[in-house]
């Protein structure tokens, strides 16, 4: 268990803390972080990936969504210390070798954002959805979303974005 | 918004959680999905000074159907029963429910367990548990015990459960022949807490005449209520809208519904009425009653 692991700080003002260790992207990292930050922050303070978004912080608006574990969630709402051996991914790590993801492609070929606030949380949805279900219908597209708030498109383009993505991972058609 | 100070536990066994929670005598949580707790926390309505993280105890996950009945490990993912094919087949009103709370991504994190536990009214599982007569096997320091969801919520966010206690599992009954369940939701968007929700299951004997009953109402008491007289108002009647109207009117007699953005108390118990009907009504199709 991780009690042996945990340190009082000096005084009252910050701590505890907890050493973790996880893996971002495919590459491991380690850090000691406050029991209670949040996963979102030491990702985007600690880890410097700031990809990842805060929209509303009341685990509502989906544009923290990273996957953990290959399952989409707010990572405004877990703990850092709860990935502690887990694999983190970010939409940092959708790009390979400067070539963009089935996901980013769908997004910039069918217009799929706008101001783009919510573009990393919406892609990571994707890419979760996409491993489980490669072919989903239309309907099944606009489930996997609702926990992703967009205020621009209207969601129109997002979903023929998620479309093109699916044709494009595994070349074939869309249902 | 970042949650008071707290010291963090993640025990893998059972005995040790306990241990822990009764160290810090009440003011130790449990931290299961998070998707309740850490949300008050942030808003400091929660200001435990330990959370003891049980999702690092293994074999606590599962969801599988025994001689018994349905066993469902407290972290189990409320996503976990949507993607369960006895629970759909099976437990139809679970599946129902779970595709309409909160969103996928809330439903990848937060657990079954944590959603009956929480003692919130407006959570959607408590009031399906009702209606299935379904039990709740509880840890504590002196052993296991299993509590009836029946007498199980006590006040709002008050349950049966002590401190030093976990949830570690719920029961629910092998369905019968003639069986069929269904829980319906009013929601004024997609994945927000219920307006009101209706839990029916209904069990039809061989003369196709109601022999048991279960109802559960969400968001409309202190807690999940268990509407008995709704229920027992339908034995021995054949499932049809004449009962399902008599029980609907008990199951409104029953709700204590508070005017709040969700709209008025007058407005609320009207829909308690609506959303019996209807839950009763799929129940008995399911059942293979008509209806
Ligand atoms: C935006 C949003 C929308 C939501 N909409 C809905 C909805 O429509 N319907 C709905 O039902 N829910 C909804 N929820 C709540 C969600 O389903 C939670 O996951 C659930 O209420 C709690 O489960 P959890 O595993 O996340 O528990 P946690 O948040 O970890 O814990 C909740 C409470 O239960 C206690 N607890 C948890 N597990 C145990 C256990 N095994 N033994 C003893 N005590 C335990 C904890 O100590 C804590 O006090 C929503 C949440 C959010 C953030
Ligand atoms: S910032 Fe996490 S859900 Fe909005
Ligand atoms: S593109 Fe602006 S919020 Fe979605």
């Amino acid at each position: 268990m991780v009690e042996a692991e945990v340190r009082m700080p000096e005084e009252a003002e910050v701590g505890p803390f907890v050493r973790i260790h996880v893996t971002v992207n495919g590459t491991p990292r380690e850090a000691e972080v406050e029991t209670r930050t949040l996963l979102v922050h030491f990702i985007r303070e600690e880890l410097r990936l700031t990809g990842t978004h805060i929209g509303c912080d009341t685990t509502n608006c989906g544009a923290c969504t990273i996957l953990l574990d290959g399952k989409a969630v707010k990572s405004c709402t877990i703990l850092a210390v709860q990935a502690d051996g887990r694999q983190i991914r970010t939409v940092e790590g959708l790009a390979e070798d400067g070539k963009l993801h089935p996901v980013q492609e769908g997004f910039v070929e069918e217009h799929g954002l706008q101001c783009g606030f919510c573009t990393p949380g919406m892609m990571m949805t994707t890419v979760a959805l996409l491993a489980k279900n490669p072919n989903p219908t239309e309907d099944e597209i606009r489930h996997a979303i609702a926990g992703n708030l967009c205020r621009c498109t209207g969601y129109v383009n997002i979903v023929k974005a998620v479309q093109y993505a699916a044709k494009k991972s595994q070349g074939g058609g869309s249902k | 918004m970042i949650p008071p100070r707290f010291e963090y536990f993640a025990p893998s066994t059972l005995e040790e959680a306990v241990e822990i929670l009764g160290r810090y005598g009440g003011e130790a949580k449990v931290l299961a999905g998070g998707q309740s707790l850490l949300p008050v926390m942030k808003l400091r309505l929660a200001e435990p000074k330990a959370l003891v993280d049980i999702n690092r105890i293994p074999n606590l996950s599962y969801i599988r159907e025994e001689a018994g009945g349905l066993r469902i490990g407290s972290t189990a993912r409320t996503n976990d029963l949507n993607d369960s094919d006895v629970v759909k087949r099976r437990y139809p009103i679970l599946s129902d429910a779970a595709a309409v709370i909160a969103d996928p991504l809330v439903r990848n994190m937060g657990t079954v367990g944590g959603n009956v536990s929480h003692g919130d009214p407006a959570n959607d599982l408590p009031a399906c548990m009702l209606a299935l007569g379904a039990a709740f096997v509880v840890r504590g320091p002196k052993g296991t015990r299993t509590i009836p969801a029946s007498s199980f919520y006590k006040d709002t966010f008050v349950t049966t459960l002590e401190p030093d206690e976990i949830l570690t599992e719920i029961q629910i009954p092998k369905p019968k022949a003639g069986q069929g369940n269904a829980y319906e939701k009013l929601e004024k968007r997609a994945g927000d807490f219920p307006i009101v929700g209706v839990a029916a299951n209904l069990i039809l004997g061989a003369n196709k005449k109601i022999e048991s009953a279960g109802i559960g109402l969400t968001a409309v008491g202190p807690t999940a209520l268990h509407a008995k007289a709704a229920a027992d108002s339908l034995v021995g009647q054949a499932p049809g809208d004449a009962a399902f109207k008599r029980a609907a009117d008990l199951a409104m007699k029953l709700a204590e519904p508070v005017s709040d953005l969700r709209g008025p108390a007058e407005y609320k118990r009207a829909m308690v009425g609506v959303f019996a009907v209807r839950a009763l009504r799929t129940a008995a199709k399911r059942a293979g009653g008509g209806a």
